[in-house]
């Protein structure tokens, strides 16, 4: 997510100077310095002396002239596909035939590093897959908490109550635990390894209490497990913060992160949803066109009922305050998010923590800043919008994005491309000889100079890195100019974020043949 | 039957009712809306009558597709004297794929059975026009198959041996000889050609008319615009068949439909599987070239190139089986892909290319159309022929791989002899549909495998291809511990089975692009592997072996298996015997080993391969006796195999041998005569059997080994194999196999009464055993299977397998061998046609010298025993 539409720039403003790569282990606001003042940033609209206002959606530039260097297709290539993943479900396994064949995935990042995170995983003692994208803000801490932890939260609360009590038992005993998630994983997907046994401790009370509230030959269904799992590890990270110990989590709960996580088991198919990534599904018609079907509603300041449901959540006196320029308290642009705990925790729980906690955080103004209008709090959640599809045989593939992608192709597009990419069907018109008198030699000619053309267009392997490629490089005529994809790729780091936001892409592609209940 | 497809259904106006043919002289098939094929006769006749002729309510059969093969179908059922044939066909006569075909009858095809079909095709077809006086389009062309490099060129070589076998003229035959043969062939990068001057072209459609007539003249009565929605089963027996029009009772179905037949197997009551798959294909028709290029120009089949080409009007029609071929309705006849089922020009420029690059002239020839005509294909690339599994009455002819009008007529006949006379009078075998079970049936599976099936009708087929698609169906639970070992697999009615296992530290890439008709690179492998097996202990996975458990209250287990197998049952509890299960004929239909394991409970052991065909077999044969059990537990066992001198060694100190079958309900079986010692095993808890036998294994030398050392080694035992060797038209007297029939007792069983008669008369052909002289394993072509064996410079039988037996370090092929027939009936063999005969082994072309033999190689050191086997032979010719 974009650090200028939560509270980064005022601390870069006002705080330059503090060591941040230091606290923050990214880099975040060094990056960030030397872009505000030389205010590059587009200044169509600026209502708000601190508080730049949120980029409008395609409200980046289009075609940064400022720079003369050019990459050739190898270099733009190798850009494009340095995290582009694939995994294909092995078939013919002789027993089920999966609904899910595969997906492909890929990030392009605009900040440095990049604040997307991005998780696939089946899960073993259950049945499923679990896809989601993060899309962090005010740092990558809370989006990789999530890509890290989120889906051992929903397989726990998947899992039946037997499932839970022998996993317990193994623990007590100290056995090996069987594996509860296969991830699906490019090799830039770390997991962080110094909070891994504060994580598991946290897991393990979850699982215990779900063993608690629950009954032999009971478990919850997708719906309700979702719910829990994302409400569960929220209210974790808030208390994780509280513990003085570990002052590492106290920035992550400061951070934010949306998630758009979709499960497939079968036909079934869950979104769950917090914030303002969106689930969308590539259906082909009768015809054999695509037509996009949204899967999730997007939490931010275009969604009226969302407006209408924070408004109704705080007293009437604050209806002005509490959506400010299609912001959160005039500060957030998603108006659900996990971590954010400056929207959530009160305002002496805030200064109790930060007291308590590690020097740094005494120094650090961004965290000791309290939102304006802070009077009635949470203003914050990360309880997700849950939608169940039941898959259809001319449902195809699945696109989950994160609001880059969103913001410069309209969902129609991005289904458009995604379907011929995948169906092979391609732009150009098919030859036909009518009636033409056309000799073997002309035709043979004709198409060898076709297939010279075809090549160049699909050279990509995977859906999402050619989505990509279209969302970056696409011309004002909507097709992918290497001109412009080289002008945008080749952007300095300090002035990538005010062209585009970090892209993050999973597109699932679902087996026909399963959904239409016709084989085996 | 199901042939409408868009240009029928499009153009035909609903005016067009269906009509019974009833006198075939008046007959004509109406128009044709988008038909390449044109002749005279073609005139929209006036016999459209307003009303349809009603359907019978009863027939004895009902085929079900007016294709080329519905029609071949009821056109030799007919002639073997059946009545009361109904055929319907959905839309109309040879429309579908027949209508748009290329019109080529080639016997250049990969397995004798095919050419066989082929070439009785080629004489029907031939014959046709005079029979009915429908003009078939009819040229005897001759073709052309073009070898751009030396391993084509030694694959046509075969070819060329095998057709001799047959007594199909062909000649091998230099390039420049081609071009003396074709006007416009390039010549320049070919290293040779087959000839194969038999070979036709005709118009499909008028050879769908022509067989349509003479069927009608014998009473066939045909319907078209009638479309099979169910068919109808009561235990186990077709019953009758329901149309848009009515039912139609019967005893007999025939599923024809082509493309369709997938469907509508899953159209009655127990669904049956028709395992193929529709891949679209494309071909050209150009105008006419300046010169008009004559009819009888010969077809060229230039399998490098990927392409054939016929003359057409003039011009020529060309098409081709590409690499990357588009499989098509895969969910069911789908509107969506009938409409973009056109002409795709860029999926055709491989083709094209290859076209102009071996005939540069055509450059300047204009195109007249791209035609794309959908086939379908099947898992292994031979089309499915015969009774469905389960079902009586219910048979199916279809999945032609491309190859529909070549195999009709044959096809059509082998059909209708079974159907008549319960089997055809050739071994069909390999186009038996049941050889498939139900996982093949599955729409992925199809979808994935035709993609690699069509481009291997025009590749190079090498020795021991496997499939590389759809794989990992059936897996042994020691698959991924053996495949970590190095395992390299093969597959075998679906089940994974290992070749070999590559020791660490070969290089892998090397050894996994052998593909050679020489000495593969695997061989020292497996040559260690054999080492073992001799010299110490090696554990092989037998897990894909067939296993059935046949139970009963009272005898009645023992009884059926008396009547159904040839050797004597009766045996105490825990023996194991080794046996044939026969037909009538005293032909093999199953070679099995029956462990008596309860006095009234046996364990079946068959191939691999017999899972659908042994099953149907016993169930066809089994009283309706509830108190009879018959079940299939292949998957519950996992069988390893010891073999090796130390086997007794390693079994001795499993920990386990003591324990009581209930904690570990494994089976043993010495199998004395295969490969002594060898010992197979039978577990429930297979891996954990498996680590034991290793660890216990390893101070014994212990290794895996794969099928590829085992069949060396059954071959130097000169051990047949059913599916291989033994065939239904083979007795166990021809293969010297008279020990394990019960003779000598009054049990009567299935085929006594034949083997009877044919101990009294004596065997015309026997197994023998051909050790090859004179043949370079290094350099050298090795044998395969099939290869013809001369003896005295006369043909006198094929080879059936081979193998490179490393105890003798000579190749050994195995096979049959008949003398020659002096006055027309059948000569018996002699010892001294065994003995006395220089035998020679014709690989592609090139004869080597073997020493025939009728006993394994380690017989022939003691000469007490040779003595002793010309003894047995000399019994077993009842003199």
């Amino acid at each position: 997510m974009h650090p200028e539409r939560a509270t980064m720039p005022v601390t870069s403003q006002l705080f330059r100077g503090f060591p941040w790569a230091k606290l923050w282990g990214s880099s975040l606001f060094q990056r960030q310095l030397p872009c505000c003042p030389t205010s590059h940033r587009p200044t169509s609209s600026q209502p708000h002396p601190i508080w730049p206002t949120a980029m409008p959606v395609r409200g980046y530039r289009r075609s940064p002239d400022l720079h003369s260097y050019n990459l050739t297709p190898p270099q733009v290539n190798s850009i494009l596909k340095a995290n582009e993943y694939s995994f294909k479900v092995p078939e013919f396994d002789g027993k089920n035939v999966s609904s899910v064949m595969g997906f492909d995935s890929n990030q392009l990042p605009a900040n440095a590093p990049i604040e997307d995170r991005r998780s696939a995983a089946t899960c073993l003692q259950t049945r499923g897959m679990l896809l989601g994208v993060f899309d962090g803000h005010a740092g990558c801490a809370c989006a990789q908490a999530l890509s890290e932890r989120l889906f051992y939260y929903v397989a726990m609360s998947l899992m039946p109550h037997e499932t839970l009590c022998e996993l317990e038992s193994a623990v007590e005993a100290g056995r090996p635990l069987s594996p509860i998630l296969q991830w699906h994983k490019h090799p830039n997907d770390y997991f962080t390894r110094e909070a891994q046994t504060m994580y598991f401790n946290s897991l393990r009370t979850y699982w215990q209490e779900l063993i608690d509230l629950s009954s032999p030959g009971e478990s919850l269904g997708p719906r309700e497990a979702l719910l829990s799992a994302f409400k569960r590890l929220d209210s974790d990270l808030s208390l994780e913060a509280q513990f003085p110990a570990l002052g590492r989590n106290v920035y992550l709960a400061f951070s934010g992160a949306t998630a758009c996580v979709a499960h497939i088991d079968g036909s079934d198919l869950y979104v769950a949803n917090t914030g303002d990534g969106r689930a969308v599904l590539g259906v082909q018609e009768e015809d054999g066109s695509f037509s996009a079907h949204t899967l999730s509603n997007d939490h931010n300041a275009q969604n009226e009922n969302e407006v209408a449901r924070i408004q109704g959540e705080h007293p009437p006196s604050e209806k002005k305050t509490v959506v400010r320029q299609d912001r959160l308290l005039g500060l957030l642009m998603p108006f659900r998010a996990f971590g954010d705990v400056k929207f959530k925790w009160s305002i002496d729980l805030q200064r109790g923590v930060l007291e308590s906690g590690p020097d740094q955080l005494h120094d650090n103004e961004h965290t000791k800043f309290i939102p304006p209008n802070y009077h009635t709090p949470p203003y914050l959640t990360a309880e997700p919008e849950i939608t169940h599809h039941r898959l259809r045989p001319q449902d195809r593939f699945l696109v989950l994005g994160t609001d880059g992608l969103w913001e410069t192709l309209h969902r129609q597009e991005v289904v458009r491309i995604v379907g011929e990419y995948l169906t092979g069907v391609h732009q150009r018109q098919p030859l036909t000889v009518g009636g033409y008198h056309v000799t073997l030699g002309q035709m043979q000619g004709l198409l060898a100079e076709r297939k010279a053309r075809a090549s160049l267009a699909f050279q990509d392997q995977n859906a999402a890195t050619h989505l990509i490629r279209h969302a970056v490089g696409n011309n004002e005529f909507g097709a992918v100019d290497h001109e412009t994809l080289s002008k945008m790729l080749s952007l300095p780091e300090e002035l990538a974020r005010m062209y585009r936001d970090d892209i993050t892409i999973i597109i699932t592609q679902f087996n026909p043949h399963r959904n239409n209940c016709m084989c085996l | 039957m199901h042939c409408s497809c868009v240009w029928s259904s499009r153009a035909l106006s609903p005016a067009l009712l269906p009509r019974l043919l009833s006198h075939a002289g008046c007959w004509a098939p109406g128009t044709r809306p988008r038909g390449i094929w044109s002749s005279p006769r073609r005139l929209a006749s006036a016999v459209e009558t307003t009303q349809p002729i009603p359907l019978p309510s009863q027939a004895r059969v009902v085929i079900c597709g007016g294709g080329i093969v519905g029609t071949s179908v009821a056109y030799h059922l007919a002639k073997l004297g059946w009545t009361e044939i109904v055929l319907l066909e959905q839309g109309r006569l040879g429309a579908g794929t027949t209508r748009l075909c290329a019109g080529i009858v080639s016997v250049a095809k990969p397995i004798s059975i095919e050419c066989k079909m082929a070439d009785y095709s080629n004489s029907l077809y031939e014959h046709l026009e005079e029979e009915t006086g429908v003009k078939t389009g009819y040229v005897k062309t001759g073709s052309l198959c073009l070898a751009q490099n030396q391993d084509r060129f030694l694959s046509l070589k075969r070819l060329a041996s095998r057709l001799n076998v047959m007594g199909i003229p062909c000649n091998v035959i230099k390039p420049k000889e081609v071009s003396k043969l074709h006007p416009l062939v390039n010549i320049h990068d070919l290293v040779g050609a087959l000839h194969l001057p038999g070979d036709a072209v005709v118009s499909p459609p008028d050879v769908n008319h022509a067989l349509a007539t003479a069927a009608a003249g014998h009473g066939v009565q045909i319907h078209e615009r009638t479309t099979v929605n169910h068919v109808m089963m009561e235990k186990g027996h077709v019953t009758a068949v329901e149309t848009d029009r009515g039912a139609i009772e019967c005893e007999y179905f025939v599923n024809c439909a082509g493309q369709w037949a997938y469907e509508l197997g899953q159209a009655s009551e127990t669904k049956v599987s028709v395992p193929l798959h529709g891949c679209e294909h494309f071909y050209l028709l150009s105008k006419p070239l300046p010169e008009p290029l004559q009819p009888s120009t010969p077809v060229v089949m230039d399998m490098d190139g990927r392409i054939y080409v016929r003359a057409w009007q003039g011009g020529v029609l060309s098409g081709g089986f590409e690499k990357n071929p588009k499989p098509i309705f895969t969910e069911g006849r789908n509107q969506l892909e009938i409409q973009t089922m056109q002409e795709d020009w860029d999926h055709f420029e491989p083709m094209l290319s290859a076209l102009l690059r071996r005939m540069p002239e055509l450059e300047v020839c204009e195109i007249q159309q791209l035609v794309n005509c959908p086939e379908s294909f099947t898992p292994d690339m031979r089309c499915l022929m015969g009774e469905t599994p389960g079902v009586h009455g219910y048979f199916v002819l279809a999945g032609m791989n491309a190859s529909g009008l070549a195999f009709a007529g044959g096809a059509g006949k082998y059909l209708a002899e079974w159907m008549t006379y319960g089997y055809p009078t050739a071994n069909v075998w390999p186009l038996d549909i049941k050889r498939f079970g139900n996982l093949q049936s599955s729409r992925t599976f199809l979808r994935h495998r035709v993609m690699e099936v069509m481009p291997l009708l025009y590749n190079l087929k090498v020795p021991r291809w496997d499939f590389q698609t759809g794989r990992q169906l059936r897996t042994s639970p020691l698959y991924d511990r053996l495949d970590t070992q190095g395992a390299r697999w093969m597959e075998k009615h679906g089940f994974e089975r290992a070749k070999y296992f590559i020791p660490a530290g070969k290089d892998l890439l090397s050894l996994d692009a052998s593909k050679t008709f020489y000495k593969p690179d695997w061989f020292d492998i497996v040559g260690a592997e054999v080492k073992c097996c001799k010299e110490a202990v090696c554990v092989i996975d037998m897990s894909s072996f067939t296993k059935f458990e046949l139970t009963s209250t009272d005898d009645q287990a023992l009884a059926l298996l008396q009547h159904l197998c040839a050797n004597d049952l009766d045996v105490p509890v825990g023996h194991i015997v080794h046996t044939g299960m026969l037909n009538e004929r005293g032909g093999y239909e199953n070679d099995c080993s029956v462990v008596r394991v309860k006095k009234n409970s046996f364990f079946i052991i068959s191939p691999t391969d017999q899972q659908v065909h042994c099953w149907s077999w016993l169930k066809k044969h089994m009283p309706d006796d509830p108190q009879l059990h018959l079940e299939d537990v292949s998957w519950k066992y996992t069988a390893l195999n010891l073999i090796g001198p130390r086997a007794m060694d390693v079994l001795g100190e499993l920990s386990y041998v003591s324990m009581t079958p209930e904690h570990f309900p494994s089976l043993f079986c010495k199998v004395r005569n295969l490969f002594s010692p060898g010992h197979v095993m039978f577990i429930v808890y297979a891996l954990h059997v498996y680590n034991e036998v290793m660890s216990v294994g390893q101070k014994y030398g212990i290794r895996n080994a794969g099928y590829y050392a085992l069949r060396s080694l059954r071959i130097e035992k000169f051990f047949a194999f059913w599916g291989q060797d033994l065939d239904p038209f083979t007795t166990p007297l021809e293969c010297g196999r008279e020990f394990r029939v019960k003779f000598d007792t009054d049990i009567d069983f299935l085929g006594r009464a034949s083997l009877l008669h044919q101990r009294q008369e004596g065997v015309s052909r026997r197994f023998i055993m051909l050790v090859l002289e004179d043949h370079d394993t290094e350099l050298d072509l090795w044998p395969w299977w099939g290869e013809p064996i001369y003896r005295n410079g006369e043909l006198c039988g094929t080879t059936t397998s081979s193998a490179y037996s490393y105890t003798l370090e000579r190749h050994v092929c195995l096979g049959f061998v008949s003398p020659p027939s002096l006055d027309g009936s059948p000569a018996a063999v002699t010892p001294d046609f065994i003995n006395r005969g220089d035998y020679e082994v014709d690989i592609a072309g090139q004869r080597y010298p073997a020493k025939a033999k009728l006993y394994p190689f380690s017989s022939l050191f003691a000469q007490q025993r040779r003595r002793k086997d010309e003894m047995e032979l000399s019994n077993f010719q009842g003199k």
